[in-house]
């Protein structure tokens, strides 16, 4: 199709070549690219800066077959209607960027603040609040049950556990769950904000804490658009060691949600020894880097750390006796009928459900949509022929800890594989200027799920809108639905088996 | 019967915390870890009590008594159970009665004080525990009247003896079943696995913990207390009827401070080896414990 414009994972798109299409043509294009089996990636807004306080929206989509990343535009605005009634995967984005610009959304059905914040051009923003005022995180309509019976339980943003802060509203009836809201922005640094304008020196400390389990995820992804906008490309051995570090955030991370599941139902041995085994595969990223979440490994251009052949096998034989403990405590886990009673059928997700709110990463795979960044985007280390479907189709709590212990399997065998002998190649090469007035997409699948950011350069090859985002963005949404009709005492090991970011989806 | 009183409850307060940390020190052996010392919960409780309280300003009287009735109502029900060789101070024929619903008292004063705070989670947990209390009572009584018709005694004292009979009479049979009810009983009085978990952080999980969250210092510590000396006279009623048979009293006291040592042990097994159950899965187990029980009482009626 000529309205949309095609580029690969970590591509590279003069904006002056993607078409501007009328806001109809823009739904009706989303919507038959959704049902054709593509995915909403990304959509952001970008101030036109003519004075006319008009925006052009962008759309990324992901279609998988193809391993081909769509990107379409609209013409500016400085009105728009609300697409969420026929496209219901934008929801949050039109909530976000109603937010950012002060833009409202005709005919949004949950038209609601996400973070809380100021309207970057200053000014009203989309819900008339006062603008000398900080908006008070939380402070909204919640949804609400009546009725004599209908209690409401208000958790957070404070926690009993040392977790981040979110607010999470239930509308109960007894002990079953009618309706849960989850209010989050209290983590909001406007990341995205400080990005205007650069990409300057800190900025990559900064990406690298958008979500700090996902340093390694969220770091590759942006230094890819850099390196898309610089049009080069790193040595195969910097891929590898990106893939190693990318596999070993997930292992620590997978392992780490499979101990903290056990806990959660009182399963003490996987508890005990999942808690331990998180810890060895983070020393295994110290030993690569010196950071145990691999702060400062990845860089535009490569990355600072090389591992040479005795490091390499020092690894190997680390990993060799933590992978044999892992799958020993995770065997347990899977074959104690108790925990399976516990985790099956709790805090299922439809596959309907699931679709329509454009599940990503280990929660979308749990409800048997099968997407993975690796898989039909893979780059470099991951080639296509690979990496298998890791799914499951139950869309409870057991098919997200099931999809995890595949994970942990197969990236066991890839670090197996890798960790043996690395291809040349120079670490880090130095990154030529941006390209002026283009548009760069990349996604890395991160351990939660796909991890995208897409860089927009203005004539100077500066940021002049940066987007970000993690997958708790799209599976929040997937949590509250879990709950519906679900048990009240259930939601821990709910969210627990999503445990989704809140700082990622904060930014 | 002063003496006797004394002698009783030195024994209560000076072994009730030991049982808590053997059943602690279980699970951390069995989870890998060093674990801690065994007499944790006796160190905890002198620092709670040298604390100061917080006493939320929405709170009445209520909310100071339940920690108290939670205390005294073990103490109180200790003087009718006999601790093996040591006869009860106190016993007369239908105490069994007093015994379940002095429970049941102490029960109702922590419901009233968690609801007492006006918290959305204390409330849930008041539900949970009534509902609960609900399905456990059949259990106790039916036992109690299985092991009142063996022995031919309506006192504690009187039934809970020494198991003479052999395992493949049907007393033999009915006893060893109204022992497994006792055991499941143990288990959901005293908010262990599978139906609670006395560890967890999770407010929307507990049932039992949850309502004791607005409690602090000396408060805290008598809850803790009251707590241990309840899993101690559950777990002696058990060792009561499982004591081997011997007239040495020193022997006597001996064993029988084994077979308590054991079920803490077995305690401790329990949680290691298995999962919460969903809540909603509780009241079937607890319906099929009652079941059991009635098996039992059949096996002498028939």
């Amino acid at each position: 199709m000529s309205a949309t414009s095609v580029c690969k994972n970590g591509g590279i798109l003069p904006l002056a070549t993607i078409p501007r299409l009328t806001s109809a043509e823009f739904a009706a294009l989303i919507k038959t690219r959704l049902t054709e089996g593509a995915r909403l990636a990304a959509c952001l807004a970008v101030p036109e800066g003519d004075g006319d306080a008009s925006f052009t929206l962008y759309a990324v989509l992901a279609d998988d077959q193809g391993g081909d990343l769509l990107v379409v535009a609209q013409k500016p605005q400085r009105q728009f209607d609300s697409l969420t009634p026929t496209i219901s995967h934008v929801h949050l984005f039109e909530r976000e960027i109603g937010e950012q610009y002060g833009v409202k959304f005709a005919g949004h059905p949950w038209f609601k603040p996400v973070r809380f914040h100021a309207p970057w051009p200053g000014g009203s923003d989309g819900w008339d609040r006062d603008p000398e005022i900080h908006p008070l995180v939380g402070d909204m309509d919640y949804f609400t049950v009546e009725g004599e019976e209908i209690h409401e339980v208000g958790v957070g943003p404070v926690h009993a556990g040392v977790i981040e802060p979110g607010h999470f509203r239930f509308q109960c009836y007894g002990e079953q769950v009618l309706h849960l809201e989850i209010s989050l922005g209290y983590q909001h640094r406007g990341i995205e904000k400080m990005l205007l304008g650069g990409p300057w020196p800190r900025t990559a400390m900064q990406i690298e804490t958008m979500a700090g389990d996902t340093t390694i995820g969220h770091m590759s992804a942006y230094s890819m658009v850099l390196e898309g906008l610089a049009g080069m490309a790193i040595s195969p051995r910097a891929r590898a060691l990106r893939a190693i570090a990318l596999e070993l955030e997930r292992l620590a991370n997978h392992v780490g949600d499979i101990g903290a599941l056990a806990a959660d139902i009182g399963f003490l041995p996987t508890s005990a020894y999942c808690g331990r085994l998180r810890g060895d595969y983070l020393n295994l990223s110290a030993q690569l880097c010196g950071s145990r979440f691999g702060r400062g490994l990845v860089r535009p251009g490569g990355v600072l750390f090389d591992a040479d052949k005795a490091l390499l096998t020092k690894m190997r034989q680390t990993l060799e006796a933590v992978a044999r403990n892992t799958r020993g405590a995770i065997e347990l886990f899977f074959s104690t009928p108790s925990v399976l009673a516990r985790l099956e059928g709790t805090g299922r997700v439809t596959a309907r459900d699931a679709y329509y709110l454009g599940l990503v990463g280990v929660a979308g795979r749990a409800c048997g949509i099968d997407a993975d960044v690796r898989r039909y985007h893979g780059t470099g280390s991951y080639l296509p022929d690979e990496i298998p479907a890791m799914i499951e189709e139950g869309g409870d709590v057991l098919a997200r800890a099931q999809v995890r212990r595949q994970e942990i399997e197969h990236s066991l065998e890839f670090l197996n594989l890798h960790l043996s002998e690395l291809p040349a190649g120079e670490l880090r090469q130095v990154l030529p200027p941006l390209a002026p007035g283009c548009l760069a997409v990349a996604m890395v699948e991160g351990w939660r799920g796909p991890v995208t950011h897409v860089g927009l350069t203005d004539a100077d090859g500066r940021f002049v809108r940066y987007k970000a985002v993690d997958p708790s963005f799209f599976n929040w949404s997937g949590l509250a639905l879990a709950l519906r009709d679900g048990q009240i005492s259930d939601f821990p090991l709910c969210n627990k088996s999503f445990n989704l970011s809140y700082c990622g989806f904060d930014l | 019967m002063i003496f006797s009183i004394f002698f009783h409850l030195l024994i209560l307060f000076g072994l009730a915390p030991l049982l808590a940390g053997i059943i602690a020190r279980v699970k951390a052996k069995i989870g890998g870890r060093q674990g801690q010392p065994l007499l944790q919960l006796y160190w905890d409780l002198g620092k709670l009590f040298r604390k100061r309280m917080v006493i939320s300003t929405t709170t009445t009287w209520v909310f100071r008594a339940g920690p108290l009735v939670g205390f005294v109502v073990p103490v109180m029900i200790s003087l009718l159970v006999p601790f093996g060789p040591v006869a009860a101070p106190i016993s007369f024929s239908g105490d069994l009665v007093l015994f379940a619903y002095l429970l049941a008292l102490a029960r109702f004063f922590t419901v009233l004080a968690a609801l007492d705070t006006g918290s959305s989670f204390e409330g849930m947990g008041a539900a949970r525990e009534a509902t609960f209390a609900i399905l456990i009572e059949p259990t106790i009584f039916v036992v109690f009247i299985v092991l009142a018709r063996l022995a031919g005694d309506f006192s504690l004292n009187g039934m809970f003896v020494p198991v003479k009979a052999g395992f493949n009479t049907p007393a033999g049979i009915a006893t060893t079943l109204a022992i497994i009810c006792l055991f499941i009983v143990m288990l959901a009085e005293n908010c262990r696995i599978p139906f609670d978990d006395p560890n967890t952080h999770l407010e929307l999980t507990m049932i039992h913990e949850v309502m004791v969250l607005d409690h602090s210092g000396p408060d805290l510590a008598l809850i803790l207390y009251g707590a241990a000396m309840k899993l101690m006279i559950s777990a002696i009623l058990i060792a009561d009827l499982l004591r081997p048979v011997t007239a040495d009293p020193l022997l006597g006291s001996l064993s029988f401070l084994v077979v308590l040592i054991i079920l803490a042990i077995m305690v401790g097994l329990v949680e290691s080896a298995m999962a919460r159950l969903r809540l909603i899965r509780i009241p079937q187990l607890l319906v099929g414990t009652t079941l059991l029980s009635f098996f039992a009482l059949i096996m002498l009626l028939r």
